[in-house]
């Protein structure tokens, strides 16, 4: 019999149960109100037959005494053909299906249709031997192939009894039936259920990621990619542009699957994805962006605690969809109202505070997260990977507070945006020089950029680099000595470092040419980037070094507006050539 | 308060009081319900088992161990209805400008979040005349928006102005901390302007309990979702100053025992906040726009009230002195309106967009210059004719008195541009300027 209990304390959105019965420690509880909703909850601490749960509702109106049944299972989502295109709360509620301009408390709708018919081919046969996550067939799912696998679940070898043969069925139809060695039978249908907080692990190996992911964002793939399968993170102050950025990197991304993490942030900037994501072409296949997308929104007037729960909503779909052999990004805005609901949390459960009131194993729970992401090779020789960004909203704009801090040591690509960038329009306004991506240093990705793109290309992204460091010291120089006092070499410095700047790491995301640039197009550029700063130029005094690397900058700039290597492109690079000569030291 | 219904108890053995909270033993009581402890409003805050604690509202001074409490059986809640229109209430929606009681149809206050799927895309311009926001961060019914400002900036004017032109078809305003002579002033301005019918207001002054400011904001809502939904209104709100109701939410969780984050604030500072904020929302007919104001000491917007608020609200406007003309103006650098790329250029003239960006380039141009010349470096031509610029474009457009439309705005700034630059100087897209170009100044 399932365990039952009753409610005996209220403190906001956490309960205390009394139980008659056994409970694990996260396992999902439903609380009875009078006027009959059934609220989700979540246990969060055991003591003797006392329960603390925190209900993903809010707890106005509920009184000691409510009836609470426990489900024998931790928070579970529903894996299965139709999750794409959907757009889901932190709890995997289906958000279109729900009744009324409200979110009414308690309304719980299904996040997959069991009726939906789908057309199955066997990808195995009768007879065979599987294991957990092995492809048992697929379904077409808009574009896809849907795999449907051996439950995750299951431990062991599997033999399949029974498989149905190419055909239409609904998904919850018995696809499969399986006994294990010992007699056991599974029945499998097209939907399986795994508790989020937990990692699927149906792989072969966690090889070491090294392809770098193109995001189309020059300071990104060029200067410091980030790779299939990697980790990156974004912080930055308000009105930094991490939302526009993070959008940016969604809608360009080559990628197969995207799945947006709106973690406690405005409905606005949702309602900015439902309205455009159905109107704009995915640049690399012609589909419609949504086809290739699933949201996950609890915006930051909804409940916190499924706030909470969200982030490994997302995280386990995008699993999910990696054990069928593809690159899935995951995108979480912003992970710091994450932490916050998990203080909320450890607040209310008075357990002694770490810095900032954050819990103690804050930077416990945020490595364990990230190490979610990777690649993995599945046992059939395939490979699929998940890619997360983060992005981090530090408090006062403070890099030194502990989310950013615990985010830094797992996450392999820091992407600094900078207050004094986006002041000053420079867009994306990821700061080149506080940024780094650790996998440059990765023998497997030198190795594999030196193949696919150049032997020397590390040392030229090395190089730029340097030119933007020096560019930043000689500037420094300058504005402390005056622009007559230092050698006119400094200027030259200077100016080289904003010519790389204004002409390479800057992108306008408005501009239906320059807003996301191919890995060709990203290497003819920067290597006339890299050319130019290479040269020696004359210069008799310093006022004639920014206008000249004003015309250079204001070419290039053209350039990147123009079709790749379209006429008017050539003739721009042409007219560049040829100041260049005017100038150039041979 | 409600009038009392039929109570079943009154429980008259208090077993411990706090500064702010009773606790007693009763039965079939439920969280979140008020009551009333000799007669003062107490909201019920934790239950374990049958002991029950409460805030109350009004701290408990005075307040005896057999005082009177009667559970009331509900949240708060509000009367909605037609008779809230030209009405000044308390945060509990009691009438103190001497009307009568309110009979409409009872809400519970701090409903639920609107569906994100169900909303609009905000995409009504709302003009104010003044160019500091119509110009350069222009405002979107639906919106959500707070003024940063020093306490001695004329906040609650400007916030008057930008209510009175702005052409909502309601305002409701939630004054938090307000002194009385500010209440005063406000009721004075909307009396004089005729428009009283239009406006409701919930009034928390100096003289009532601080803690009381917390539900000022949810009777507003409240209020404002009755007239967007229920009419089809477009609503705008007013919360002056949410510094202010910060301050209550920190006293309170500090009361509660609660472990202080950042600046004594409590660590659900974002949520309590946004759960206000995010009630903006642009709906199919009828819209709520929020514009708040958020007090700051010194300019320091890394303070956790700010700089949460600036996380949830989309954008922000700064007021600052400027002490070249003397008046105080909507800051361009430090102002961010989020959503205004929604109207720019489509609700407005063709050339709004590059105007916008050239006015406030130009206007840096001269903040370096400025620097320049403060640090002894010689000025160039062009540093100088900056300068003037940026004097000009200061008291035409980003002065707070000024009252044009947004195309005499624009009309403004191009007879700027040429009364200080050349053409190939303002770096605009060359058909505007054929355009536009006043060709005589």
């Amino acid at each position: 019999m399932a365990t039952t209990g009753k409610i005996v304390g209220i403190v906001a959105n956490l309960v205390t149960i009394e139980v008659n019965g056994p409970v694990s420690q996260n396992e999902i509880c439903y609380v009875e109100t009078e006027a009959g909703e059934r609220l989700q909850s979540e246990v969060i601490k055991i003591q003797g037959n006392r329960v603390s749960a925190q209900i993903f509702e809010s707890t106005g109106g509920i009184k000691t005494g409510a009836k609470v049944e426990f489900t024998d299972h931790m928070l579970e989502v529903d894996l299965g053909p139709g999750l794409l295109s959907r757009k889901y709360d932190g709890l995997q509620n289906d958000l279109d299906a729900k009744t009324g301009l409200f979110l009414k408390r308690g309304e719980n709708t299904p996040a997959l249709s069991k009726d939906q018919e789908w057309e199955f081919t066997p990808l195995v046969e009768k007879g065979g031997r599987v294991r957990a996550g092995d492809w048992l067939g697929e379904v077409r799912e808009n574009w896809l192939n849907h795999k449907i696998m051996v439950p995750f679940s299951l431990e062991g070898v599997w033999e399949i009894e029974s498989l149905v043969g190419k055909g239409n069925y609904r998904a919850s139809d018995e696809i499969a039936l399986l006994r294990s060695a010992d007699g056991k039978k599974q029945s499998v249908n097209m939907i399986q259920r795994w508790p989020i907080r937990l990692a699927i692990q149906s792989y072969a190996a966690k090889p070491v990621a090294y392809k770098p992911l193109q995001t189309g964002v020059r300071i990104i793939d060029t200067l410091n990619p980030i790779v299939e399968g990697g980790t990156g993170f974004i912080p930055g102050p308000f009105g930094s542009g991490k939302t526009v950025l993070q959008h940016i990197i969604a809608a360009n991304a080559q990628v197969d699957i995207v799945i947006i993490c709106a973690v406690g942030e405005r409905a606005n900037e949702v309602v900015e994805l439902f309205v455009e994501y159905p109107e704009v072409d995915d640049p690399y296949t012609g589909r419609k962006l949504m086809e290739r997308t699933i949201i996950v929104v609890n915006t930051s007037n909804m409940p916190v605690a499924a706030r909470e729960a969200s982030v490994y909503t997302a995280m386990t779909i995008a699993e999910y969809y990696r054990q069928m052999g593809l690159k899935v990004l995951l995108l979480a805005d912003s992970t710091s109202r994450w932490a916050q609901a998990l203080r909320e949390m450890s607040n209310r459960l008075e357990e002694l505070p770490g810095p900032d009131a954050f819990p103690m194993d804050l930077t416990a729970i945020i490595a364990n997260f990230y190490a979610r992401a990777g690649r993995v090779d599945l046992r059939n020789g395939e490979s699929g990977s998940v890619t997360f960004i983060g992005t981090v909203s530090p408090a006062g704009g403070n890099l030194k507070e502990p989310v950013t801090e615990a985010t830094k040591k797992v996450a392999r690509c820091f992407y600094a945006l900078s207050q004094k960038r986006a002041d000053s329009k420079r867009y994306p306004a990821i700061d080149p020089i506080d940024s780094y991506s650790k996998y440059l240093e990765y023998q497997e990705v030198q190795e594999f950029l030196a193949e696919s793109i150049e032997p020397h290309w590390v040392e030229k992204v090395g190089y730029i680099n340097d030119v933007l460091r020096q560019g930043r010291s000689a500037s420094n120089q300058i504005n402390i000595l005056g622009d007559d006092s230092v050698p006119v070499g400094y200027h030259e410095v200077y100016w080289k470092s904003e010519l790389a700047d204004f002409g390479f790491l800057q992108q306008d995301a408005f501009d239906p040419v320059d807003r996301v640039t191919a890995m060709s197009r990203q290497r003819y550029m920067f290597d006339i980037i890299n050319k130019i700063c290479r040269f020696d130029f004359r210069f008799e005094t310093f006022t004639e070094v920014a206008p000249y690397f004003k015309r250079l900058i204001n070419q290039i700039k053209q350039m990147n507006y123009l079709e790749f290597q379209s006429d008017e492109f050539k003739q721009l690079e042409d007219e560049l050539d040829s100041f260049l000569m005017e100038r150039k030291v041979s | 308060m409600k009038q009392a219904q039929a109570f079943t108890t009154v429980y008259t053995k208090i077993e411990r009081i706090t500064k702010a909270t009773c606790s007693l033993r009763a039965q079939g009581i439920s969280n979140e319900e008020m009551a009333l402890i000799a007669g003062r409003p107490a909201q019920v805050v934790k239950i374990e088992g049958d002991l029950v604690t409460l805030q109350v509202f009004a701290g408990t001074q005075g307040i005896g161990t057999a005082a009177d409490v009667m559970f009331l059986g509900e949240p708060p809640s509000l009367r909605v209805g037609t008779d809230l229109f030209g009405r000044f209430f308390n945060a509990f929606g009691q009438p103190i400008d001497g009307g009568p009681q309110l009979e409409g149809e009872m809400r519970f206050i701090g409903g639920p979040s609107v569906n994100p799927t169900r909303r609009e895309q905000p995409s009504r311009l709302i003009t104010t005349g003044i160019a500091g926001i119509d110009l350069n961060n222009s405002l979107v019914s639906g919106q959500k928006i707070p003024f940063f400002a020093d306490p001695e900036q004329p906040y609650n004017e400007v916030m008057a102005t930008v209510a009175l032109r702005s052409g909502a078809d309601r305002i409701v305003l939630g004054g938090m901390g307000l002194s009385n002579d500010d209440y005063l002033y406000y009721r004075r301005i909307f009396e004089d302007a005729g428009v009283l019918e239009k406006i409701t207001s919930f009034i928390n002054t100096t003289d009532d309990p601080p803690v009381e400011r917390l539900l000022i904001p949810e009777m507003v809502l409240t209020a404002a979702e009755y007239f967007a939904l229920d009419l089809k209104q477009d609503v705008l709100v007013l919360l002056t100053d949410m510094t202010l109701y910060g301050d209550a939410l920190a006293i309170v969780s500090n009361r509660m025992d609660q472990i202080p984050s950042k600046d004594s604030m409590p660590g659900s500072l974002y949520s309590d906040l946004a759960k206000i904020y995010e009630k903006a929302a642009q709906f199919k007919d009828g819209s709520i726009t929020i514009i708040a104001v958020t007090t700051l000491s010194g300019g320091d917007i890394t303070h956790a009230i700010p700089d949460n608020t600036g996380y949830i609200t989309e954008g922000q406007l700064f007021l600052r002195r400027d002490t070249q003309i003397s008046k105080t103006i909507v800051d361009p650098f430090r102002s961010l309106s989020r959503l205004k790329q929604l109207v720019i250029g489509k609700k407005t003239r063709e050339d709004h967009h590059q105007v916008m960006n050239t006015g406030v380039r130009l206007y840096s141009d001269a903040a370096n210059a400025r620097t320049k010349q403060e640090n002894g470096f010689d000025l160039t031509d062009y540093d100088r004719r900056t300068i003037a610029y940026a004097l000009d474009y200061a008291r035409e457009l980003l002065a707070i008195d000024v009252n044009i439309s947004i195309d005499e705005m624009l009309d403004t700034a191009w007879r700027l541009f040429a009364r200080h630059f050349k053409k190939e100087e303002v770096s605009i897209k060359r058909e505007l300027i054929d355009k536009y170009w006043p060709e005589t100044e």
